[in-house]
C-alpha cells in the first residue's frame, strides 16, 4: 500500500521551476530518504506534500487525501519536523508534548502516559520541567522527533533533522526513527549525510528539481558501479546546474 | 468541542510565555501608570512661563502698574526689562524671549490728555501656540486694567461671565485622562498584538502549528483573548490610578465603558493580527503599526479638537478607530452619557471590529504560494 503517491508535481515561483514534474510513491512503513544538493528542490517538494505550500500542478495524494482538497485531514494524519528548530523555547519539556499531543486530539490521560513514555526513552525524565531553549541541541532535536510523532501518524515528515549534531546523537536519533518505523510510521525523511542515506529502505536523488535516481541503496550503488552512497550521490549532485 | 480543547491548550501556551516573558509583565503594569501620571502635566494647554521682555519708554506710575499686573498672573516670566525695542530683540532672537511688550513714550501723559494710547506686542511665532496663547492672554490682561480704569468715571461695560459645563474649572487634565487611557488600550490591543505572530514566523515556530490542523480561526483567537483580558485589566488599573492621583471617577456607569472598551479591544486587536499575519518580521510590523498609530493619534481628538480640523481632515477621523473611544471616554468621564447616547458610537467600532478580524483571517495563510 502507498501512503504517499506524486505524479508530476510541479512547483514553480515565477520562472524558476523549483520541482519538476516529480512522481513517486511511498510504501507504508517505509523509511524513505529524500537526497539531493542545496537548492535541489527538496524541501519546497516536502511542503507541497504537508500542505504547507500549494503545488503548480500535478496530483498527490498523502495519507489517502488529495493534496488540493483534503490538506487539513491530511495534517491529521502526518508529522512534519521543519529544518528550523519549532518546537516553543520559553514552554517547558512537558508543556511542548502537552501542546502538541493535545492539539492532536490525545485526552489528558493519553497524554500522561505518551509523556511518561517519552521521556523514559530519551533518558530525559529528569528534564521534565526544564524550558527547551534551555536544552543543548541533539536533545531538542531528539524531542522535536518524539513531538512530532506523538500521536502515531501515518507518515512523519524530516527536513534534515540531523544538521548540526554530533554523530553520537545522529545515531540516537535514527534508532528512535526505527522505533517510528516498527510502530508503522513511514519515515518520509531529507538529509545531506550519505551515511545516513545507507540506513534508508528506498533513497531518491533529486537534481535541479527532477528525482534522478529512485531506488534501494544497494541497487543505486550497483547502477552507479560505486561503493557508496557517497559517489552515487557526487555523480549524479555534480551535473546540476543551479547553484546555490 | 476538540476546537474548545485545542483554544484551551493555546491560550495555556499564550499566558505561560506571556507570564514568562521577562519584559512585558512589567510594562503591562508600568505602562498605565506612568502614562497616566506623566502625559497629562505634560500634554497640558495652559500657558505657563510665556517669557516677556518689556520696553517701558515711559517709566511711569501707569507702566509700573501695568507691568505688576502682567508678572502677576502668573502666566509670564519678566527676562527683561529694556528702554529701547532695539535692545530687546536680542531676547527674542536668542530664544529669551516670546513676547516682547512694548509701552510708548509719554504713556501716562498722552494716556491723561487724549483718553488713549496704543501698546505694541511682537510675538515670536516659532512656537505659534505660544505665541497666540501669550499675546491674547496679554491682551486681556489689558482689557481688564482698561476696565478698572473706567469703571470708577464711565457706566460699567457689559461684563461677560462664561461657565464650563462638564468640566467647571477646565481642568485640562480632566479631559486628558480619559482620552489618555483610550490610547493606553490601543496600544496593548494594538502592538502587542501585532508583535506576538510575527514573532512566530521569526521563530519559525508557526509552521509547526500551520502543519497541524488547529483551524486558523481558533489560532487567530487564542491571539486575541490574552490581549483582550490584559487590555481589560489594564482599563481597571488606568481607572483606579485616575482616581488615586487626581480624584477622577466617571459619572456615568463604569459597565458602559467597559462594555465599550470591551468591543474596541476587539477591533484594535484584530488590526493588531492582520498586520502581523501581512508582514514577516517583527520590523515591518512595527513600522506599520507605529505609522498607524501615528495617525490616529494625531486626528483621534486627544491633542487637539476634531472640530477646528479642516473639513478633509475630519473626514479622515470618521475612519480612525480611537476617535471614537477618546469621545466616548470623555462623554462618560466628564458627562456622564448613557449606553443610548453612545450607541452610534458602540455601532461604528462593532463595525471596526468585524472588518479588521476579517481581514486578520484572511490575511493569514497556512498554505503560502
Amino acid at each position: 500500500m502507498n501512503v504517499i503517491e506524486a505524479d508530476k508535481l510541479t512547483k514553480r515561483f515565477g520562472n524558476f521551476t523549483a520541482v519538476d514534474k516529480i512522481s513517486f510513491e511511498v510504501k507504508k512503513g517505509e523509511i524513505f530518504g529524500f537526497l539531493g544538493a542545496n537548492g535541489a528542490g527538496k524541501t519546497t517538494a516536502m511542503r507541497i506534500l504537508c500542505g504547507l505550500s500549494q503545488p503548480t500542478s500535478g496530483q498527490a495524494r498523502v495519507a489517502g487525501f488529495d493534496i488540493y482538497k483534503g490538506t487539513e485531514q491530511i495534517k491529521r494524519h502526518i508529522g512534519y519536523m521543519s529544518q528550523k528548530f519549532s518546537l516553543y523555547g520559553d514552554l517547558k519539556v512537558w508543556e511542548n508534548i502537552r501542546l502538541f499531543g493535545g492539539i492532536y486530539g490525545l485526552s489528558d490521560k493519553q497524554l500522561k502516559e505518551k509523556t511518561d513514555e517519552m521521556l523514559f526513552t530519551l533518558q530525559m525524565e529528569d528534564r521534565r520541567d526544564a524550558l527547551v531553549d534551555s536544552l543543548p541541541l541533539g536533545w531538542k532535536q531528539k524531542l522535536a522527533f518524539s513531538v512530532a510523532v506523538v500521536h502515531d501518524p501515518q507518515i512523519v515528515f524530516l527536513d534534515e533533522p540531523t544538521g548540526g549534531v554530533d554523530p553520537v546523537t545522529r545515531r540516537q536519533f535514527w534508532e528512535l526513527i526505527y522505533q517510528a518505523a516498527e510502530r508503522g510510521i513511514t519515515v518520509f525523511v531529507t538529509t545531506h549525510y550519505m551515511d545516513e542515506a545507507e540506513y534508508c529502505d528506498r533513497v531518491s536523488i533529486m537534481v535541479d528539481g527532477r528525482i534522478d535516481a529512485l531506488d534501494s541503496p544497494k541497487a543505486l550503488k550497483r547502477k552507479f558501479n560505486s561503493s557508496s552512497m557517497d559517489e552515487v550521490f557526487y555523480s549524479l549532485a555534480r551535473k546540476a546546474q543551479r547553484g546555490e | 468541542m476538540n476546537n474548545i480543547r485545542i483554544l484551551r491548550l493555546l491560550l495555556e501556551k499564550e499566558f505561560k510565555q506571556i507570564g514568562r516573558d521577562s519584559l512585558m509583565p512589567r510594562l503591562i503594569v508600568l505602562m498605565p501608570v506612568i502614562q497616566l501620571i506623566i502625559l497629562p502635566f505634560a500634554a497640558n494647554f495652559e500657558m505657563k512661563n510665556v517669557n516677556l521682555a518689556i520696553v517701558d519708554n515711559d517709566r511711569s506710575v501707569v507702566t509700573a502698574q501695568l507691568t505688576d499686573k502682567i508678572i502677576s498672573s502668573g502666566y509670564f516670566r519678566l527676562t527683561a526689562l529694556e528702554s529701547s525695542y532695539e535692545n530687546a530683540l536680542p531676547f527674542m532672537e536668542n530664544n529669551n524671549a516670546d513676547i516682547i511688550f512694548e509701552y510708548p513714550l509719554a504713556m501716562e501723559k498722552d494716556l491723561g490728555q487724549e483718553g488713549s494710547v496704543t501698546v505694541s506686542i511682537t510675538a515670536n511665532a516659532v512656537n505659534g501656540t505660544k505665541a497666540g496663547l501669550g499675546s491674547s492672554y496679554l491682551a486681556s490682561i489689558i482689557r481688564q486694567y482698561n476696565l478698572e480704569q473706567t469703571l470708577s468715571t464711565a457706566t460699567a461695560p457689559v461684563q461677560i461671565k462664561s461657565t464650563h459645563l462638564f468640566n467647571h474649572h477646565l481642568d485640562y487634565k480632566a479631559y486628558m485622562v480619559p482620552g489618555i487611557m483610550a490610547f493606553l488600550l490601543t496600544l496593548i490591543g494594538g502592538f502587542l498584538s501585532a508583535l506576538n505572530i510575527v514573532a512566530e514566523k521569526e521563530k519559525g515556530t508557526i509552521e509547526q502549528i500551520n502543519v497541524t490542523p488547529v483551524p486558523k480561526s481558533i489560532f487567530l483567537l487564542s491571539k486575541l483573548v490574552p490581549f483582550w483580558i490584559i487590555g481589560l485589566i489594564l482599563l481597571a488599573f488606568g481607572m483606579l490610578t485616575a482616581w488615586v492621583i487626581y480624584g477622577f471617577v466617571p459619572v456615568g456607569n463604569i459597565l458602559t465603558i467597559y462594555l465599550f472598551a470591551a468591543i474596541y479591544l476587539i477591533a484594535l486587536t484584530g488590526l493588531g493580527l492582520a498586520v502581523s499575519a501581512i508582514s514577516t518580521t517583527q520590523q515591518q510590523a512595527m513600522f506599520t503599526m507605529f505609522f498607524c498609530a501615528m495617525i490616529f493619534a494625531l486626528l483621534s481628538g486627544l491633542f487637539t479638537p476634531i472640530s477646528s480640523m479642516p473639513q478633509w481632515a475630519q473626514t479622515i477621523t470618521l475612519f480612525n478607530p480611537i476617535r471614537y473611544f477618546v469621545e466616548v471616554m470623555r462623554m462618560i468621564y466628564l458627562k456622564g452619557s448613557y449606553l443610548t447616547d453612545i450607541a452610534d458610537h458602540l455601532l461604528i467600532v462593532c463595525g471596526f471590529a468585524v472588518f479588521f478580524n476579517a481581514i486578520a483571517i484572511l490575511g493569514y495563510r497556512k498554505k503560502r504560494g
